[in-house]
């Protein structure tokens, strides 16, 4: 699993890229209450706003992590999004998407140094 | 004037380190580092509050004396209110009318003994208000602002046994009733009110007490603290507006569907700042009203979003939403034409590019539960 910044985690299996948000970010948005999953079919370069996640008080950007093509949207988050909270890096994952660009995902944190960024926030 | 003033240091509450003890996640709020949640966060803070009793330090609000000769008099010139009529023992909503008769702030003004008047305005709003005050008022009253008493509001269908355990002489106070009392060997002003929708009490209580006020109502196990996260959820399902949000210098109370405050002794004397125009919209009716909306489907309206008719066209914008607790769905008040305001109406509110499906319901989302006679 490789991680970004912005606290969007990704696991590659093949040419497939499941993307979800950090077990730290799920803390910090509190109990989530609605997911906008990406349209399947939708491209995104990394670094765009690609999904939106909502607590009881805001409304948050979640950001492609790497580029590529959406192939699958996690339809369970629509009567579950609290799923984001119970198992945000495993059974509420977001999407998948087709990886683009190989590279993008090795220039990524992984879990050591993803771990070793959140002690200096 | 509605905006933090982000250059300058956060003040703190009597109950700052309270907060921090409980494991309180600050925010900058009015000026102040306030509570946003604690550690069950705002999901739980808020369904506790409705259904057992929550403490919220509300010490960022304004509290002040107005004394005068004739302050209730005194008083009327700037709020629409009747205040003349006001008994002893009884307090008010009402707003502050600029000469426009837009809403420089709501507040609760009462009469909790026969020292004039005891008002709380808003946090964001307080020097303004008491500017407002004293130049529109000068020689009449003397304002005496509480800088030295925190503001405490316990909250839910417990709150009343929870409060009454120590202040007996409370449990024969109704909706709206302001008093002071001896309680904990200090003096308190207390109203049996709060903007939850719920019965409960607002504690106005000397700082240097207010620790210990706190700590007591906090060991009673029926009582959560409660941040300013799910103090906003829950006044937004009781359909209360937010100022600077909901209403503003612009808004009317016609407009901000408040016109139970402008009493029909005062819409006779026409004696209140903007009188002629807010009489007009009684009449005529304004060019827009708040409503209350229920999203019906996708994601929570939040402030800012458009709000259409079934064509597409654009005839509003929400001023405060998110996602309601307790229906577990997207509720928002906004701003329409009165045409489209009644109850039932289709509408569309716009979130992120997409329409989606919204009705104007009767405010409140969340029936209030205020004790309004006593059994």
């Amino acid at each position: 699993m490789r991680f970004t910044k912005d606290h969007e985690w990704v696991e590659v299996d093949g040419d497939v890229a499941t993307v979800g948000i950090t077990a730290y970010a799920a803390e910090q948005l509190g109990d989530v209450v609605f997911v906008e999953t990406p349209d399947v079919g939708k491209t995104f370069k990394a670094g765009d706003g690609f999904a939106v996640v909502e607590s009881v008080k805001a409304a948050s950007d979640v950001y492609a992590p790497i580029s590529g093509e959406v192939i699958e949207a996690n339809g369970a988050l629509g009567d579950a999004p609290e799923t984001v909270n119970a198992a945000p890096e495993a059974a509420g994952w977001f999407a998948k998407l087709k990886v683009a660009n190989p590279a993008e995902v090795e220039a990524l944190m992984d879990r050591h140094a993803y771990e070793a960024y959140l002690a200096t926030l | 004037m509605a905006q933090d003033p982000k250059d300058q240091p956060l003040k703190v509450t009597p109950l700052h380190s309270a907060h921090l003890a409980l494991g309180a996640r600050m925010v900058p709020f009015a000026g102040y580092e306030m509570p946003v949640q604690y550690t069950e966060g705002v999901l739980k803070e808020h369904l506790w509050t409705r259904e057992h009793a929550g403490l919220f330090d509300v010490s960022h609000m304004g509290q002040a004396r107005l004394r005068g000769v004739a302050p209730l008099s005194a008083f009327e010139e700037i709020v629409p209110g009747d205040f003349i009529n006001l008994k002893p023992g009884k307090q008010k909503y009402s707003v502050l009318l600029n000469r426009q008769g837009g809403i420089i702030d709501d507040l609760m003004a009462g009469r909790p003994d026969n020292d004039g008047l005891f008002v709380v305005v808003n946090g964001a709003c307080k020097d303004n208000d008491f500017k407002v005050i004293e130049n529109e008022l000068a020689g009449q009253v003397v304002i005496e602002r509480l800088e030295h008493r925190a503001l405490l509001a316990l909250q839910g269908p417990e709150a009343a046994a929870v409060f009454q355990h120590y202040a007996p002489e409370a449990a024969s106070m109704v909706f709206m009733d302001v008093r002071v009392m001896t309680v904990f060997g200090v003096d308190l002003i207390v109203s049996r009110s709060g903007y939850t929708g719920e019965d409960g009490y607002e504690i106005s209580v000397p700082a240097a007490v207010a620790d210990d006020v706190w700590c007591v109502l906090l060991s009673d196990h029926r009582v959560k603290p409660i941040g300013l996260g799910a103090r906003d959820s829950l006044r937004l399902e009781a359909g209360l507006p937010l100022y600077g949000h909901d209403l503003d210098e612009t808004t009317s109370p016609i407009e901000g569907d408040l016109a139970f405050a402008v009493n029909k002794n005062r819409r006779e004397q026409r004696d209140f700042p903007g009188a002629a125009r807010i009489v007009a919209e009684l009449v005529d009716k304004p060019a827009r009203m708040r409503v209350a909306l229920k999203v019906l489907e996708g994601a929570p309206a939040r402030e800012g979003a458009e709000i259409a008719d079934f064509d597409g066209n654009v005839i509003g914008v929400v001023t405060s939403g998110g996602f309601s607790p307790t229906l577990k769905q997207g509720i928002a008040l906004g701003f329409v034409p009165p045409a489209d305001a009644a109850p039932g109406t289709q509408l569309k509110v716009i979130v992120r590019g997409k329409p989606q499906a919204c009705e104007v319901v009767k405010a409140p989302f969340v029936p209030h539960r205020y004790v309004r006679k006593l059994s």
